[in-house]
């Protein structure tokens, strides 16, 4: 047993090194300067650095937009295939897994050609301007757009098991036959019982849209994820700090989840 | 049928019926967004992917020759190197989660086995921009462990394949603990009992016994693990630019023009084989997942 134990912790030990040294040597990096000493100059700098405010807005705008659309889209038909159409569950099973295979980078260069189509063969109809207002700078709709579809496995999941929990038909049915219409039915007895689901789904959506850098960079938009590598080249530490500063707040609001809907289960995209 | 009959089943009938569109109209929106979001740009990566333009004429006509040439010279090499990296992360990334898994589910701290459990989860999430930034402070050219340990006069480069493999590894094997933790909780104690009952050792009781019920679902890991490392692009792009071949860098360079005008039908091919192999990747993963559930049951 005693072998078992000191294999064990040799493990658990060379695991912990590997995981927490480039976090605490980003930590260093950013206060230890060659030649300046010690210094917190990176973190005092990033709020006046140009486009930091900017781009972090964007992506806190997009990160709401995402959120708002994805649940309105899919709370209604979660709960609809629970209670009357079973038979569409597959389908939409499918058509919420599918992004999974269609990696970042793949989808975006379909979105580009399809955004291409607009000024080819669009452009005397009234479509045209439908594709120029979906690429505003100021708020790319197109990107919200991108990222629902990204979303859309996570949620899924989510949802499903927040649903699995709950026992939607009764739910509706009592509330229905205390005289309640069908969207109170669904407001004030349904959305209460799945507040952990819709959180969880919220938080896993915030965190896939903060750290988004594929699709937003070859469409040639500016939110978090892209300003920091293009501020990168010129600012090192600055750069890095700010990537501290990110992965803590992502992984706050993670634990968070984890502690409201147990363990989390979801892919990496990388 | 009674006229009785008919009046008492009507009413839930009704009802039932009613139910049922409203069911088609909370799906349609849903349905119709995809389609528009997700189904119109893949009909053109499809459509892109076939068809090219004649310089002289301008005329498009539909023919493999994309697709071989993204089966070619640079760009073979980008996807070959792609499938490399992603195979290499993703072996080492179950080899390494293993007995990490391992260590935590035969922990007798509770404690320590959700905090580890947890961290995977975060863990796994974490990729990208930041984590590329994190090892380019830690082990890049100017990052602090090479410069306190004079790595570059002992012949690490960060930006390199086996660099990459270091880097992937931060969230592959937190992905693959993730994983085996179910298959390993569900290793009875009772089959351990009864091989050593037997008289087998602990490395008999590992070859006949936990490897043949883990199989299934360490395979799984491992093609997740591919698959995640394959699509990965952000990483790769904030940390070695293009100085390792990748599929999903030539796709980005070919798409903006970086290298020659009018080779966006090849990146669009190049999409499409990252879509085959992913696909490929999800058609070996569904079915062992779903056999190693029979046997944990």
């Amino acid at each position: 047993m005693a072998r078992l134990n000191l294999w064990r912790w040799g493990v658990l030990g060379l695991a912990g090194l590997y995981f927490l040294v480039p976090l605490a040597a980003s930590v260093v990096f950013t206060v230890d300067v060659p030649g300046r000493g010690l210094t917190f100059d990176a973190y005092t700098r990033i709020f006046s650095t140009e486009g930091f405010v900017s781009s972090l807005l964007l992506s806190l705008e997009l990160a709401a937009a995402t959120i708002a659309l994805v649940l309105l889209l899919m709370v209604p038909a979660m709960v609809a295939l629970r209670l009357g159409a079973p038979r569409l569950r597959p389908v939409v099973e499918i058509v919420c897994s599918l992004p999974l295979v269609v990696p970042p980078i793949a989808f975006v260069a379909g979105i580009g050609t399809v955004l291409k189509w607009g000024p080819e063969h669009l452009s005397r109809t009234p479509l045209f301007q439908t594709f120029v207002a979906i690429q505003n700078p100021h708020f790319p709709f197109v990107l919200v757009l991108a990222y629902v579809v990204m979303a859309l496995p996570f949620v899924y999941r989510a949802l499903d098991a927040g649903l699995r929990a709950v026992d939607v038909r009764t739910l509706v049915e009592a509330a229905r036959s205390s005289g309640a219409g069908w969207p109170q039915a669904l407001a004030q007895a349904v959305l209460p019982n799945l507040r952990g689901a819709l959180l969880n789904a919220s938080f896993l959506t915030l965190a896939l849209v903060l750290g988004e850098f594929t699709v937003a960079q070859l469409l040639g938009f500016q939110p978090f994820a892209v300003w920091i590598v293009n501020v990168s080249g010129s600012q090192a530490q600055l750069s890095v700090a700010v990537s501290v500063l990110s992965l803590l707040v992502t992984w706050v609001l993670l634990l968070v989840i984890a502690g409201f809907g147990g363990r989390t289960r979801t892919t990496s995209r990388g | 049928m009674t006229a009785t009959a008919v009046r008492v089943d009507t009413a839930p009938a009704a009802a039932v019926r009613r139910r049922r569109s409203l069911g088609w109209l909370a799906v349609v929106p849903l349905l119709v967004l995809t389609a528009l979001a997700f189904g119109l740009p893949a009909l053109a990566m499809l459509n892109g992917a076939f068809s090219v333009k004649d310089p002289a004429t301008g005329a498009t006509s539909y023919s493999a020759e994309n697709l071989t040439a993204s089966l070619q010279g640079a760009y073979l090499t980008a996807l070959l190197g792609s499938v490399k990296l992603s195979a290499v992360s993703a072996a080492l990334g179950a080899l390494f989660g293993l007995p990490l898994a391992q260590a935590v589910v035969t922990s007798r701290f509770r404690a320590l086995r959700e905090a580890v459990l947890t961290a995977s989860g975060v863990l796994a999430n974490f990729g990208g921009v930041p984590l590329a930034f994190a090892f380019v402070a830690t082990l890049g050219n100017a990052g602090v462990l090479t410069r306190h340990l004079g790595l570059t006069d002992k012949g690490w480069d960060l930006y390199s394949f086996w660099g990459l493999v270091l880097v992937y590894l931060y969230f592959l094997i937190p992905l693959m603990v993730l994983t085996i933790t179910p298959a390993l909780e569900g290793l009875r104690v009772q089959w351990r009992e009864a091989a050593q009952n037997n008289g087998a050792t602990t490395v008999q009781y590992w070859r006949h016994v936990a490897l043949p019920v883990l199989l299934p679902t360490l395979l799984g890991g491992f093609v997740l693990l591919f698959g995640s490392a394959f699509a990965a692009y952000a990483t790769a792009a904030a940390m070695v630019g293009s100085s390792v071949p990748l599929v999903t860098l030539q796709i980005a360079d070919a798409l903006s023009g970086n290298v020659l005008v009018g080779q966006e039908n090849v990146a669009l091919a190049l999409s499409l084989d990252m879509v085959l192999v992913a696909g490929l990747v999800m058609a070996v993963y569904l079915p062992l997942q779903r056999r190693s559930a029979r046997w944990l049951a």
